[in-house]
């Protein structure tokens, strides 16, 4: 039986896995086993000034089989070998490894497995193969290169093009199956005058097709972002007003998304309890939606690891904690539904899709400030690097490098090197105003929000 | 044992970053430090249950080994009957075992298994890569056809070319064929972390969560190309960790320690489990009380192991071929120039015995050899692949590196330290009138310019050449080409440390170490 369909471009066959993993759980003697399946195809290339770097393409495939002993224990196993022998030898290693599961927390399928899927429109869009790729990249490259004499090389890029098949299939007969393309180009240019450091700046796009791709927004951004870190200055030690951009303050929420996450809060690991659903835990105007299903979502799935479906869900509103992000598991512990963020294992993980930030409805401020026309100083962060060393999510603090300007009467001057620290519930209740305007960028949509007192260290 | 510890990872790839542990999840990515939940009771039938693993990660007859010989060389031949200046097939299996134990209780077993393979063409200085899970014989066919296509290049019929056939095979892995079945079954593993766990209850106070974890990675892999090349190793990477997170009141503090040895079945049975519980509990308990540091410019200790993260983010990653190939190095030209502080000299070796970091050959087939990439402060040779040597010039080291056969591979970091120097630890805090002492790090990384940052876990103020109050929160900052010269005395108290380090060719075991270190002056990041 084939499992893997002999297609050009991507295919599981879903059938017949499902065939086949009934016929070895009969054997077996396993009555409840699930299954998650994804495969994927995808194209990338690489330049350097001019000539291709590197040119990958993959072929990858990988299940995730759960199967429940007849004392109910839950074991699983994940494999990217799809034969038939690699399959039974998975159901073997999930039975064997269900005699060690966690009895006070046993997952059982999705309530929702087989309701109806949300209508999530993404046209699936076709390859257009590694040379045309590496025609565009090419091109992006020579067109950064010139736009200012000191950028002289984007040491960093990509263009890549895959598609996607993803599956969720229990014993019950629940069955989704989701198909999707997607495309990504990054770009990052160093640029370096005469004496002065190198500096660098860059930007991403995603689309459903690499002929949908904003090229061209692309290398504006990542031309402008380059150039506009070349004066720079270091910074003064002291506490500042700080405006963060859409991708920055989706980077920090991220980050502590643990504060919603029902598993963290279940495992100890939170700073929201139980008990915080319904406190306030932000400044009034603020409310954060996750939202898997926004348009403008390019990686979006219509259900989660476990079958249920992705669903757009309110975290915050008006600064109030409203709900957490639920597995199966999670939820049953919560006595609600599950809200599509889980995975797939013995413990089941649970995450954010996408995160919404706006300002409450019918709520203000009472702030004009704009990063574009505001007068009085402030520092403008750009982006925050090394979060997975500097945010301790379980204890609310964060001390991270940034890549930021300090404006002052609309200037702006780059900032040369430094952090920014403090602590997301401080954070989170000295935000000052949040700006009109949403931005849609690929980890989510968010206006550029202000806060103020942040401690900033620089080498001033 | 060596340490490391747990983060997770959410930032592009396009930066190179350390961290000490990586998890990733199904579908999604936990995000909640890696720590999970409260089970009170012991679960007893986990200790009691007959586990019958499945010990033979692959049948003899499924083994990547010589066996395979007559098919690669068939598809190496065809390679360079199409054009192509080399190619390199790399074929993996690997068998991983994940045990999670929380307060008293198993609460996650994730075993996983896969094959694989990549192959490289290259063409003049470009080169194509392809990766599949398909071995089958139409499998890496279809993958050699479209590693060539990307260069323009096509099978022909005909077996006409310069190939010799491969060499007779370097089997590294002749005397490691039991390395798999004589690692814990998961049984013992489960009382090993139970234990550890146990541990901490005992010795540690406002404590949350207790956690301990257990990771077994064993890859057997087969190396061939063009030039004759053909090799095999298997590798066994294993770690076990204990996290905690202490709360009292509004003061909390999450502290962990990992451990992890290359090569060494027996790893987790000599796991002093009592040794690393007082050490994260006294630890837990230090700072869960701390200040967080007040930023500025200051001299600053880095402790001897995990503290080697400094010179791999400041300096290892630029001594890569793949940082001059992009331009990103400001060593480039530096060869027998002075880099850094006399005081300095820097090592990267292929074999430290047992570290988390060696190989008995790397991902290209090429045997391990030690290098010595700084000597007292002068620089003596880049870190290369063989993409390195090709379109820099700079010979080989052995340390062409990958996660996995999805990846090619690249000049990648193995065990990385700087070499022990004269003075005592104490004559480093000692030389200081106000600064920081770094006792425990974090991860770390490092940008396309040369700047680095790297997290502090557990400081403490220098005053006066005295060792005085714990704080938290720091994060250091700086530039490669300012630091280096700046590490201005070495102690005599190297020792190593595991970690993960994430780049081009994925996230691979790595060591870091060195020995106390002064460095005269960095930015602390801080309130």
């Amino acid at each position: 039986m084939n499992i893997q369909q002999p297609s050009p471009t991507i295919g599981l066959n879903c059938h017949a896995l499902s065939d086949k993993l009934n016929q070895f759980a009969k054997t077996e003697g396993i009555r409840q086993w699930d299954l998650g399946a994804a495969c994927s195809n995808d194209s990338s290339v690489q330049v350097d000034r001019g000539e291709a770097k590197q040119m990958k393409g993959s072929q990858r495939s990988s299940i995730t089989v759960r199967v429940w002993n007849d004392q109910g224990l839950i074991g699983i196993t994940s494999t990217s070998d799809l034969t038939d022998a690699g399959l039974g030898k998975a159901l073997r290693l999930a039975r064997q490894a269900s005699d060690f599961g966690n009895p006070s927390d046993v997952p059982a399928f999705s309530p929702q497995a087989k309701a109806p899927l949300p209508d999530l429109h993404r046209p699936l869009r076709p390859s257009q193969g590694i040379k045309r790729l590496l025609e565009m990249l090419k091109q992006a490259e020579a067109d950064l290169l010139g736009r200012h004499p000191s950028i002289l090389t984007v040491p960093y890029n990509g263009l890549a093009e895959a598609s996607y098949e993803q599956i969720y299939l229990n014993s019950e007969g629940a069955l989704r199956q989701m198909k999707r393309t997607q495309a990504s180009i990054y770009l990052y240019a160093r640029a370096e005058e005469n004496g002065r450091k190198p500096r660098s700046g860059g930007a991403v796009r995603l689309a459903l097709g690499s002929q949908d791709l904003d090229l061209s927004g692309c290398i504006q951004e990542a031309a402008d972002c380059t150039i506009s870190h070349l004066d720079y200055k270091p910074i003064q030690t002291g506490n500042y007003l700080v405006c963060f951009t859409p991708d920055a303050i989706l980077d920090l929420l991220g980050a502590f998304s643990s504060m919603v996450n029902a598993r963290a809060v279940l495992d100890g690991v939170s700073l929201s309890q139980r008990e915080s659903l319904g406190s306030t835990i932000a400044v009034p105007f603020l409310t954060l939606h996750d939202n898997g299903l926004h348009p403008s979502h390019i990686g979006a799935s219509a259900f989660d690891g476990e079958g249920t479906p992705t669903r757009k869900l309110c975290l915050i509103d008006g600064g109030r904690l409203e709900s957490f992000l639920h597995s199966e598991a999670t939820a049953r512990a919560f006595g609600v539904a599950p809200t599509g963020h889980a995975g797939l294992g013995a413990k089941v993980s649970v995450g954010p899709d996408w995160f919404e930030v706006s300002t409450t409805e019918g709520a203000s401020s009472g702030s004009n400030l704009h990063h574009q026309k505001t007068k009085e100083p402030f520092v403008l962060i750009e982006g925050l690097n090394a979060l997975h060393a500097g945010v301790k999510a379980s204890q609310g603090s964060f001390s991270l490098p940034f890549d930021g300007w300090l404006v002052n009467q609309g200037e702006k001057i780059s900032i040369e090197a430094a952090t920014v620290a403090g602590d997301i519930r401080t954070l989170l209740n000295s935000i000052i105003h949040i700006e009109p305007d949403s931005v849609i960028r690929p980890g989510g949509i968010s206006p550029h929000v202000w806060v103020e007192g942040l401690s900033i260290t620089g080498e001033a | 044992m060596r340490e490391g510890r747990i983060g997770f990872l959410n930032k592009p790839p396009h930066k190179p970053y350390i961290f000490r542990f990586a998890s990733i999840h199904g579908f999604k990515q936990l995000l909640s430090d890696n720590f999970s939940h409260n089970q009170p009771i012991l679960q007893e039938k986990a200790l009691i249950a007959t586990y019958t693993p499945d010990q033979t990660p692959a049948l003899e007859s499924e083994s990547f080994n010589g066996d395979w010989e007559g098919q690669l060389e068939s598809l190496l031949a065809r390679g360079r009957s199409a054009g192509a200046d080399l190619i390199e097939i790399f074929l993996e299996q690997t068998d991983h075992l994940g045990v999670l134990a929380e307060q008293d209780a198993i609460t996650s077993v994730n075993p996983s298994f896969g094959r694989g393979a990549g192959i490289r063409v290259f063409l003049g200085e470009r080169d194509g890569f392809v990766s599949t899970n398909d071995v089958s014989k139409a499998g890496l066919d279809k993958a050699l056809e479209e590693a060539l296509a990307m260069l323009g290049l096509q099978v022909n019929g005909a077996i006409n070319s310069s190939f010799e056939g491969l060499k007779t095979l370097q089997d590294f892995a002749i005397e490691k064929r039991n390395w798999f079945k004589n690692c814990p079954e998961l049984q013992e593993a489960s009382e090993h972390l139970l234990n550890g766990t146990s541990l901490l209850e005992q010795y540690g106070k406002h404590l949350q969560v207790r956690r301990g974890s257990y990771a077994r990675d064993w890859q057997e892999v087969l190396v061939a190309a063009s030039d004759g090349t053909f090799g095999r190793d298997i590798r066994l990477h294993q770690s076990v960790g204990l996290n905690v997170l202490a709360a009292d009141g509004d003061h909390r503090s999450s502290i962990g320690r990992r451990y992890g040895t290359s090569n060494k079945p027996d790893d987790l049975r000599q796991w002093n489990a009592e040794a690393s519980a007082r050490e994260v509990c006294e630890s837990a308990g230090i700072m869960l009380y701390a200040d967080y540091v007040d930023a500025g410019q200051m001299p600053a200790v880095l402790a001897n192991r995990f503290g080697g993260v400094i010179f791999h983010e400041a300096c290892g990653h630029l001594l890569e071929t793949t940082q001059i190939e992009r331009c990103t190095t400001p060593f480039a030209d530096k060869i027998n120039e002075s880099i850094a502080h006399e005081a300095v000299t820097a090592i990267d070796e292929g074999l430290t015995d047992e570290a988390f970091g060696s190989v008995s050959m790397d991902d290209e087939g090429m045997e391990s050899q030690r290098t010595v990439l700084i000597e007292n402060g002068v620089l003596k040779r880049f870190i290369s692949d063989r993409a390195g040597e090709l379109r820099t010039g700079h010979p080989r080291t052995g340390s062409g590196r990958r996660q996995g056969h999805t990846f090619a591979a690249a000049s990648r970091m193995r065990n990385t330290y700087i070499a022990a120097g004269p003075h005592t630890p104490e004559a480093l805090i000692e030389s200081i009138d106000h600064g920081l002492y770094c006792k425990s790090m974090g991860g770390g990384s490092v940008g396309p310019t040369g700047q680095f940052n790297f997290s502090v876990e557990e400081g403490y103020l220098i005053n006066n050449g005295k060792l005085t109050k714990p704080v938290k929160g720091a994060t250091l900052i700086g530039e490669a080409k300012e630091v280096m010269p700046r590490i201005s005395m070495c102690a005599n108290d190297l020792e190593l440390a595991a970690g993960f380090c994430g780049s081009v060719s994925g996230s691979i075991f790595v060591t870091v170490g060195q020995p106390h270190i002064k460095v005269d002056s960095i930015t602390v990041g801080g309130r």
